[in-house]
């Protein structure tokens, strides 16, 4: 007995420490390096998560994911600036408009599976990026620029660099808490019932289009609070934050960190945040890049990082059996 | 409506039809794909792009005109796609079929951002032969001969490959191995090598549209992307199922399109997204698709 309580307990406590420890480094981070840059890893590290939620966990491959992170950073900048609405209210409501968003791509595409999905997702997103092209609020080729962040509650000033880092610090922390819950609730376990055998689900009386939905409206207001987030830390709202690079790039952030995996997308995104800033001094061709890392994924370690680790482990409990362990 | 001059309005529809050919050139080259090989192959605009490119590159650097290239492009650009279906596509085939479709994706970011680095993202200008400059008159409608020549051009090549897969013994083999791979290899067909060579022939296919296209566009690292996904859209609109439903949607969509920059010039670039919402609404299939 107590040889199987004992390494439970020591986990929990290193698993706690890991925590303390990231906790720590965290806070002390932006005095450290250069916080806007954490910043855009954090807002990523959301939307990667966000996307998981849909494509590793629901089976949903979603290409047009784009459109709730940029459609969300054009109306909360809008709402900050135009009508300079606070901060709280500017995030809710680009928030909210993702999550509208996503119910509209979720109605229209929610009953075609895999491959179709993928390319009505596509197709809506590119509408999207074109009206962001139009439209006349969103300033077309220049995007909205100087957006004011506000004050956090009508009392921290948010100009700060330093006090907006711990909003978005927080905010990614709330969006993972939400994730997690999520995922491991009965609704999670239906959405992987559903993922690994969808015939299965239904003939278990389970309304699958509407727990599909549900997810995909979810994952859409998470990229959407992530594109708030995103927006007001660097005070500019582009067209690049609702173009279909963005939605592969966040696909391919949640592959090689690894799909349906819970740290996977926050490892995928870190990393390949982090080696894009290293690309953009370096001055070789981002896109080439990443499209290369993407064909080498999904030709090579299509389980990803995390995914890879965990089977190794997996391996290795198999192997020591599980009489002496 | 009335105060719309009928010229301007047939104008238009044959403009809509030269970007209508394009789409029912690269959609049937999809759908094939899709047949075949159950991918699909979000490179085929980048196909396209580089089919223009290498067609720029060879009158720029070797000084091969457009006839020549007409011809030595698709064999081009069908070659990468054996090589691709060869070393990576055959690869991918036992699983999931969104992978193919994220490899895909890969490859086209891959090839558009490398085209980028090297070329710059800026157009270049690709000049009209010298045989088809000049004006031909349809009735009240004056077009460029080059426009004419796309449109019909395009028309023969989609009739052809229809032709192809409908009526000849070549295209009852592939329709036979689309729905039955295991039996048409016990009848001694080599599959494998067909399967290449029909998404060699498909990307050709890309690649002939994009010798075409380079005279009317100005040749651009990002000319794939950009009309990939609306061919993505028509595709959904039309359905897999049938080559000829692609080929006619396409050159429909392409008309729609015209239409709206006469009725309503801003609409005209999410008209395509907005009929695909409305056929899904009430055919999710796809107006030839079958329920999948």
């Amino acid at each position: 007995m107590a040889a199987l309580v004992l390494p439970l307990v020591r986990s929990r406590i290193l698993g706690a420490l890991a925590l303390a420890v990231l906790a720590v480094v965290l806070v002390i981070l932006p005095y450290r390096i250069y916080p806007l840059f954490v910043m855009n890893v954090f807002a990523l590290v959301l939307f990667a998560s966000a996307v998981n939620l849909v494509v590793g966990y629901a089976g949903l491959l979603s290409l047009g994911h784009a459109a709730f992170f940029g459609g969300a950073a054009y109306v909360t900048a809008h709402a900050a600036k135009a009508w300079a609405l606070p901060f709280e209210v500017s995030v809710l409501l680009g928030t909210a408009f993702a999550a509208l968003l996503g119910l509209l791509f979720g109605l229209i595409g929610i009953r075609r599976r895999g491959i179709y999905f993928a390319m009505i997702t596509l197709a809506l997103a590119q509408m999207v990026y074109f009206l962001a092209v139009q439209l006349p609020f969103t300033g077309g080729e220049d995007g909205i620029q100087s957006v004011p962040r506000g004050t956090l509650l009508g009392i921290v000033d948010l100009g700060d660099i330093r006090s907006m880092y711990y909003v978005v610090l927080a905010g990614m922390v709330i969006g993972l808490v939400v994730i997690w819950r999520t995922i491991h609730s009965p609704f999670g376990h239906v959405l992987a019932a559903i993922r690994e055998n969808e015939a299965r689900a239904v003939s278990l009386g389970l309304d699958v289009a509407r727990y599909k939905l549900t997810a995909f409206v979810l994952s859409a207001a998470l990229s959407g609070f992530a594109g708030a987030l995103k927006v007001l830390s660097f005070q500019l709202a582009a067209l690049n934050n609702v173009s279909w690079h963005l939605s592969g790039e966040v696909v391919l952030m949640t592959l090689i960190g690894g799909l349906g995996t819970f740290a996977g997308p926050i490892i995928g995104a870190a990393s390949l945040v982090t080696l894009e800033q290293m690309l953009a001094t370096s001055g070789l061709p981002i896109s080439l890049v990443i499209g290369t890392i993407f064909m080498v994924c999904v030709m090579l370690f299509r389980r990803g990082a995390w995914g890879e680790v965990r089977a190794r482990l997996a391996a290795l409990a198999d192997r020591q059996g599980p009489g002496k362990s | 409506m009335l105060s719309v001059p009928l010229v301007v309005l047939l104008g238009q529809v044959v403009l809509g039809l030269i970007n209508g050919a394009f789409y029912a050139v690269l959609s049937l080259g999809l759908a094939i794909i899709f047949g075949m090989l159950n991918v699909i192959n979000f490179a085929h605009g980048a196909f396209y792009m580089l089919g223009a490119f290498v067609c720029w590159l060879l009158l720029t650097h070797v000084g091969l005109g457009y006839w020549p290239a007409l011809v030595v492009v698709p064999l081009v650009v069908g070659a990468v796609g054996v090589v691709v279906e060869r070393v990576f596509l055959s690869r991918l085939a036992g699983i999931d079929h969104l992978y193919g479709l994220l490899f895909t994706f890969g490859l086209a970011l891959a090839l558009e951002g490398g085209f980028i680095f090297v070329f710059g993202a800026a157009g270049n200008p690709y000049p009209v032969p010298d045989a088809l400059r000049g004006i031909v008159r349809l009735g009240p409608l004056i077009l460029p001969l080059y426009r004419f020549w796309v449109i019909t051009a395009s028309i023969i090549v989609c009739l052809a490959v229809w032709l192809l897969i409908e009526k000849t013994r070549l295209g009852a083999l592939l329709r036979a191995a689309t729905e039955n791979p295991r039996l048409v290899t016990a009848f001694g067909v080599n599959v494998p090598l067909l399967v290449t060579l029909t998404y060699g022939a498909c990307v050709g296919l890309a690649g002939f549209a994009g010798v075409l296209a380079a005279p009317i566009y100005q040749v651009s690292p990002t000319m794939g992307s950009n009309l990939i996904i609306i061919v993505f859209a028509v595709v959904v609109i039309g359905g897999l199922g049938s080559i000829g439903g692609s080929i006619v949607t396409g050159l429909a969509l392409g008309v729609i399109e015209g239409l709206t920059k006469v009725f309503y010039p801003a609409g005209s670039t999410i008209v395509i997204f907005l009929v695909m919402v409305l056929v899904l609404m009430l055919r999710p299939a796809g107006l030839f698709g079958r329920e999948t």
